[in-house]
């Protein structure tokens, strides 16, 4: 039996608590939460071991691994301090806040062998995957560009007191909507080399943006723009959609369906003629032992928890590959600062002035 | 339980198979008289069990049936609670501990108050989860509530966690409290029976997807086969067409021929649609 420990048990950590807990070649030995109510709760109704603080569970516990679901600001030292203790880390995401930090952990995970795992979920959606596999065959032709959008009803309105709501925690639609948005491009095409015209907006937050918007450029000429709003009420729930336009077609991928447009019938497939072919998510979707949610998050943690088994460090979502999207997310942050000159957040009221004068 | 029942996703934009289907009916049900009509539609075609939601826009549904108590006599709700989406925003706004203190009801003030901040001090979960029912169940009173069910999220959650004890606290809560039938509602059946035969709830009213082709079952279409023909426990499918992916006979006979499923949750926009899926099922029982 594996021997894992998980900290954080907020929303995302809950309900990764209930996928390890399910796993039938893990053990989930303890819980480690700030909020010492949470832990009591746990502790009554669970009877597993709680501690309140992380280094004490790592150091008293027998693990194998850990995962890290507190919000962004901590996953830099926690990371670490399981790292250097030679533990296996899935991490939620973004990696860090602080890309000279992620690519340290990055190193560190590697130099020691350690099966390493960051939260991108989305790459373990069906309709995602299939994306890719197409892409690999060459059936669109050659890419020249990609659309890639995250819509959401998060922050409807002015008040707002978790850490989402604070920039210094990670909070904000830049690291919490668009950063999904981004590591699909990154893994569906790649990662750009360059980004211009980055907008971030306040709607209804104080502190945080919420709408954030840019165009990339990749290699080989390929174009790409993002567009993440995390205020957007006439979403039910988080909505991540991607486009992408080829010579010989185009793709257009949600969640639930891959819908396939080609210009003349395939050559390598016989099932895709002229024209549009949907494939959707209940043939796409592999069956998952344990489901909460969506078989992506059990796929996931299946994903580590197999890397671990047969000692493949390259999981589907490394520390490496989670660090190019933060550091796209600074170069997106610096390009945002060149262009109004301010720390990167533009206010609405400043916007229509700027555009006046 | 009625032999068909209806479900309710169509009218809050949800729909598995396609976000543009989802969105397109989202747009058409957003105002409460197309929804009424369709469940109109539905009484006059025989189907007379709603099993909707706690959605906000439930409550308003509910005063309609409620202004006409002669007409919907014979009229039966199900409550499927609690609709996670609402919980889920909160608890990103607020955090999960300021949550659950927004949630407790309003009425019976002091004594809401009091009981809550009780047992939100002694942890006593029992004590908020019954309070967090009731109010998620103040939208029906008045009307006939036979069953009551734990959406998939929290039953899935408490199962995975290992909190089975929640299962018997909501389950003893409904019956006590509204002399109705627990349910539950799960995306994993065979890991609940298991929990449920644990707590010794014996018999229990237990709705899943049950569909040919496997969607969304937990341990795969052989081993639910097994455990509808063989285990104690009531039977609801649902998805049984599989979000559209199966032909509507092929989907019905496969599930009405496991003759222990005692009823089967579908939902529709249109009087055809119904009437067919209802004379199929039927012909098929």
């Amino acid at each position: 039996m594996i021997r894992a420990a998980l900290v954080g048990l907020g929303k995302m950590g809950i309900s990764h608590q209930a996928i390890i807990t399910a796993h039938p070649d893990v053990e989930l030995v303890a819980v480690c939460d700030a909020a010492k109510y949470m832990l009591d709760v746990m502790a009554k109704y669970i009877g597993i071991r709680t501690y309140s603080d992380y280094r004490t569970m790592i150091d008293a516990e027998d693990l194998d691994c850990v995962f890290i679901a507190t919000p962004s600001r901590f996953h830099g030292e926690m990371a670490r301090y399981a790292l250097e203790r030679n533990l296996h880390v899935f991490c939620e995401k973004p990696l860090c806040l602080d890309v000279d930090e992620g690519s340290m952990l990055a190193e560190m995970a590697a130099e020691r062998g350690l099966v390493n795992q960051v939260g991108y979920h989305y790459r373990f959606v069906g309709a995602f995957r299939e994306a890719r596999r197409l892409l690999q065959l060459n059936t669109i032709g050659r890419v020249h560009h990609v659309l890639s959008e995250a819509y959401g009803p998060v922050v409807i309105r002015p008040k707002g007191s978790t850490w989402r709501h604070n920039k210094k925690e990670g909070g904000g639609c830049l690291y919490d909507y668009a950063c999904h948005a981004i590591d699909l491009m990154h893994y569906l095409i790649g990662t750009p080399h360059r980004v211009a015209g980055t907008v971030l907006n306040n709607i209804f937050s104080r502190d945080v943006e919420d709408e954030v918007y840019s165009t990339f450029y990749f290699a080989d000429g390929i174009t790409g723009q993002l567009a993440a709003n995390w205020s957007d009420p006439s979403y039910r729930k988080m909505s991540m959609r991607i486009m992408l336009w080829g010579t010989k077609g185009r793709l257009n991928v949600d969640r639930q369906e891959c819908q396939i447009f080609l210009n003349e019938p395939s050559d390598g497939d016989p099932d895709l003629g002229a024209g549009w072919t949907v494939k959707n998510t209940v043939e796409m979707a592999d069956p998952v032992w344990f489901y909460l949610r969506g078989e992506e998050y059990s796929t996931q943690i299946d994903h580590f928890i197999q890397c671990i088994k047969s000692g493949n460090r390259e999981t589907e979502s490394t520390f490496a590959s989670a660090l190019l999207t933060d550091r796209v997310v600074q170069m997106m942050l610096a390009d945002a600062h060149r262009l109004d000159g301010s720390k990167g957040v533009v206010r609405q009221s400043e916007r229509r002035t700027k555009l006046v004068s | 339980m009625d032999r068909v029942l209806f479900g309710d996703n169509q009218f809050f934009g949800i729909n598995h198979m396609s976000e543009e289907k989802a969105r397109a009916q989202a747009i058409r049900f957003q105002r409460n008289e197309p929804v009424i009509e369709i469940l109109d539609a539905a009484f006059e075609e025989g189907i007379s069990t709603f099993m909707c939601t706690t959605h906000e826009r439930v409550a308003e549904i509910c005063r309609h049936w409620r202004a006409q108590p002669q007409k919907y006599r014979d009229y039966k709700f199900y409550p499927c609670m609690p609709y996670a989406h609402k919980y889920a925003n909160a608890v990103t706004e607020y955090g999960i501990i300021d949550t659950v203190r927004r949630f407790l009801p309003e009425e019976g003030l002091l004594n809401a108050i009091v009981r809550g901040g009780m047992s939100l001090a002694k942890k006593d979960v029992e004590g908020l989860a019954t309070l967090m029912i009731d109010a998620e169940m103040k939208m029906f009173q008045g009307l006939n509530t036979p069953v009551i069910f734990l959406q998939n999220v929290v039953t899935d959650l408490l199962l995975g966690i290992g909190f089975k004890d929640g299962l018997r606290i909501f389950a003893d809560h409904i019956r006590s409290r509204y002399n109705a039938e627990p349910g539950f509602i799960t995306m994993n059946l065979i890991r609940l029976l298991d929990a449920l035969d644990e707590l010794e709830i014996i018999n229990p009213i237990v709705c899943s997807n049950v569909n040919k082709v496997g969607f969304r079952m937990c341990g795969g279409v052989a081993a639910y086969e097994q455990a509808i023909a063989t285990r104690r426990f009531r039977p609801i499918a649902m998805s049984v067409f599989a979000s559209g992916a199966i032909p509507a006979k092929q989907a019905l006979e496969y599930v009405c021929g496991q003759k222990q499923i005692e009823s089967i949750v579908f939902g529709a926009s249109s009087r055809e649609h119904m009437h067919q899926t209802k004379s199929l099922i039927e012909a098929l029982s």
